[in-house]
């Protein structure tokens, strides 16, 4: 497979990186994948190859830059920082065996604690403005809105915590909330096992790591689940109507405001995203033309904890985004033994941006 | 040349193929020597008869070396990516039942649904610093069965044998293994959970999308297809 045309561009991109402040940074293409592992999860061997090294254990073709780079900082890098990056990644695609396994990106991340918002909108700005003359459409979506939401419902801390786990997994959360408001029939083995004085008598012997002050710790919270009263069905209504908001920004931001009377937990949130929008505005983007979603970015299984944005081709509708990213200030803290930093950034795929062409072009 | 087709090269699965064949007037048989695995059949010209362990006759049909094989739907499922679009399924044979099923061990009396393991998984998470262990081979699968389920924090250790001791051995918390009767299982403290299993899987008849044919072997498959009636 030849790269040639795609790394040109890549360059081309890391150039304005550089000129708009960043450094650019080298990562090792092997990755220990006990890391990536932790981060995202069994799943992340559908998507990424592993191999074996005989030292190191198991390795993985690194298949994006932003945990690199993360680790790198947080191993002791300026305040602030601005990083640039380009090189190949690696992609495992069995459900799109026609999609690339190995490209370039060029990546832009930005570690300042100054002014979160101000730094959202730099780098969305910054991929806007190198992104001007190709046939693509932005949207944009904040999961702090989400977690925000999630936080402030009227339930159980355990019930909060399941719900915020799941929330990259939509289909699970909906499960979730079924069950928590009450809607869901519970399964005749957990009715048998509360009914049950002593569960585990008779139960046969205990095998295997997970032991019996586990096993009696989760009959507890069972316990607990049980008496808890449901999620109330105005709250899922609200949840539900943020979840489908999808508007432009100005309008988004109205109905968010509309529903944070209903859900005060999201105000702050919300706040942050009429700061956004103002930053982008001051650096020229349209705003009022600017599409939000509120579940925007939910199911790409990413670390994005904040702001979110991609821009897809207008052209070719079967392609992958062309470029993404988002604010990921939960990953630092994660990464950074005890230190954490607010971070933002995101990848351009110039294979992609070659592949629709320029506008006019 | 003649129109290849690839059987399990022994054991019962091997013998009730046989059987199948044979109830539609087509006589495979094996020649030669106990050790040697060369097979004929009998009842229709044009066809040979390739014996291969049962875990090759995917990829053999993948990579297009024969045009129709026996096998259990759970290797076709594991091992080709996209597999319809690789083979057909054209019969099931009805035999070589066995369920694709993930199993933990009976004390655990709190866990019987997906559900049930998702929630254990996070604590034991938070609790032992170290994601749930799933014992199996079928890796693909159980991947995809437990991602649409919704189970986070859990990781897939491979076992290709013996899966049923990994728990007992501390090798693993839970297992996803291929079973018929459950006696194993039972004799191992493990319970199936109380769920849709992974997969049910039998001995099927595949036919290779992707495999070569002259005009005459192209004539052969379909008098042997009517002949089976499938």
């Amino acid at each position: 497979m030849t790269h040639g045309p795609a790394r040109d561009l890549a360059a081309a991109l890391c150039a304005r990186y550089e000129a708009a402040g960043a450094m650019p940074v080298d990562c090792a293409i092997l990755q220990p994948a006990e890391t990536l592992l932790d981060l995202y999860g069994e799943e992340i061997r559908a998507r990424a190859y592993v191999t074996q090294d005989p030292a190191r254990g198991e390795l993985m073709l690194r298949p994006d830059f932003t945990v690199p780079v993360v680790e790198r900082h947080m191993r002791g890098g300026a305040e602030p920082a601005r990083y640039c990056y380009t090189g190949e990644v690696f992609r495992r695609q069995e459900e799109h065996p026609e999609r690339a396994s190995e490209y370039i990106q060029a990546g832009y991340e930005v570690f300042d604690r100054a002014d979160p918002e101000a730094a959202d909108a730099e780098v969305f700005a910054l991929f806007a403005d190198l992104l001007k003359d190709y046939p693509v459409r932005a949207a944009t979506g904040d999961i702090g809105v989400l977690t925000a939401a999630v936080t402030g419902l009227r339930t159980s801390e355990r019930r909060r915590a399941a719900l915020l786990r799941h929330l990259w997994r939509p289909r699970r959360f909906r499960a979730l909330i079924e069950r928590f408001a009450g809607r869901t029939p519970v399964p005749p083995t957990r009715t048998a096992l509360l009914a049950s004085a002593d569960p585990l008598a008779g139960a046969a012997p205990l095998i295997g790591l997970r032991g019996e002050d586990e096993i009696r710790e989760r009959i507890v919270a069972l316990h607990e689940d049980a008496a808890e009263p449901p999620i109330s069905a105005e709250e899922v209504a609200h949840l539900d109507a943020l979840l489908k908001v999808s508007e432009t920004c100005p309008f988004a931001l109205e109905r968010l405001r509309d529903l944070a009377i209903d859900l005060p937990s999201i105000g702050p949130a919300v706040e942050r995203l009429a700061r956004r929008c103002d930053a982008l505005a001051a650096r020229g983007v349209d705003v009022d033309a600017l599409g939000f979603e509120a579940a925007y970015g939910r199911t790409s299984m990413e670390y994005y904890d904040g702001f979110v944005f991609g821009f897809a081709s207008t052209v070719r509708a079967d392609l992958p985004p062309v470029a993404t990213g988002g604010r990921y200030d939960a990953l630092t803290a994660r990464l950074g033994g005890g230190a954490r930093i607010p971070a933002v950034g995101g990848v351009i795929r110039p294979d992609l941006l070659l592949a629709i062409g320029e506008e006019g072009a | 040349m003649s129109v290849k087709l690839g059987v399990p090269s022994k054991g019962r699965l091997m013998e009730k193929t046989f059987d199948w064949f044979a109830a539609r007037g087509v006589t495979l048989s094996r020649t030669g020597s106990e050790r040697e695995y060369a097979g004929a059949v009998e009842g229709i010209d044009g066809v040979s008869l390739v014996l291969l362990s049962a875990g090759e006759i995917p990829r053999e049909l993948a990579a297009g070396r024969i045009h129709l094989g026996v096998t259990g739907t759970d290797l076709v499922r594991e091992h080709l990516v996209q597999w319809e679009q690789t083979v057909e399924e054209l019969a099931v044979l009805g035999f070589g039942h066995a369920d694709l099923i993930v199993a933990v061990p009976q004390a655990w009396v709190d866990v019987d649904t997906l559900d049930d393991l998702d929630a254990a998984a996070a604590a034991f998470r938070a609790r032992h610093g170290q994601r749930l262990r799933i014992a199996t081979k079928y890796h693909r699968l159980v991947r995809d069965y437990l991602r649409r389920g919704g189970v986070a924090d859990y990781r897939l250790v491979d076992s290709q044998g013996a899966t049923e001791g990994t728990v007992a051995n501390l090798t693993a918390e839970a297992i996803a293994d291929i079973t018929s009767t459950g006696e194993t299982l039972r004799a191992n403290h493990l319970k199936v959970l109380d769920e849709e299993p992974v997969l049910r899987s039998q001995a099927t008849l595949f036919r290779a999308r992707h495999a070569g044919k002259t005009n005459a072997e192209r004539a052969t498959l379909s008098a042997l297809l009517e002949r089976l009636g499938v």
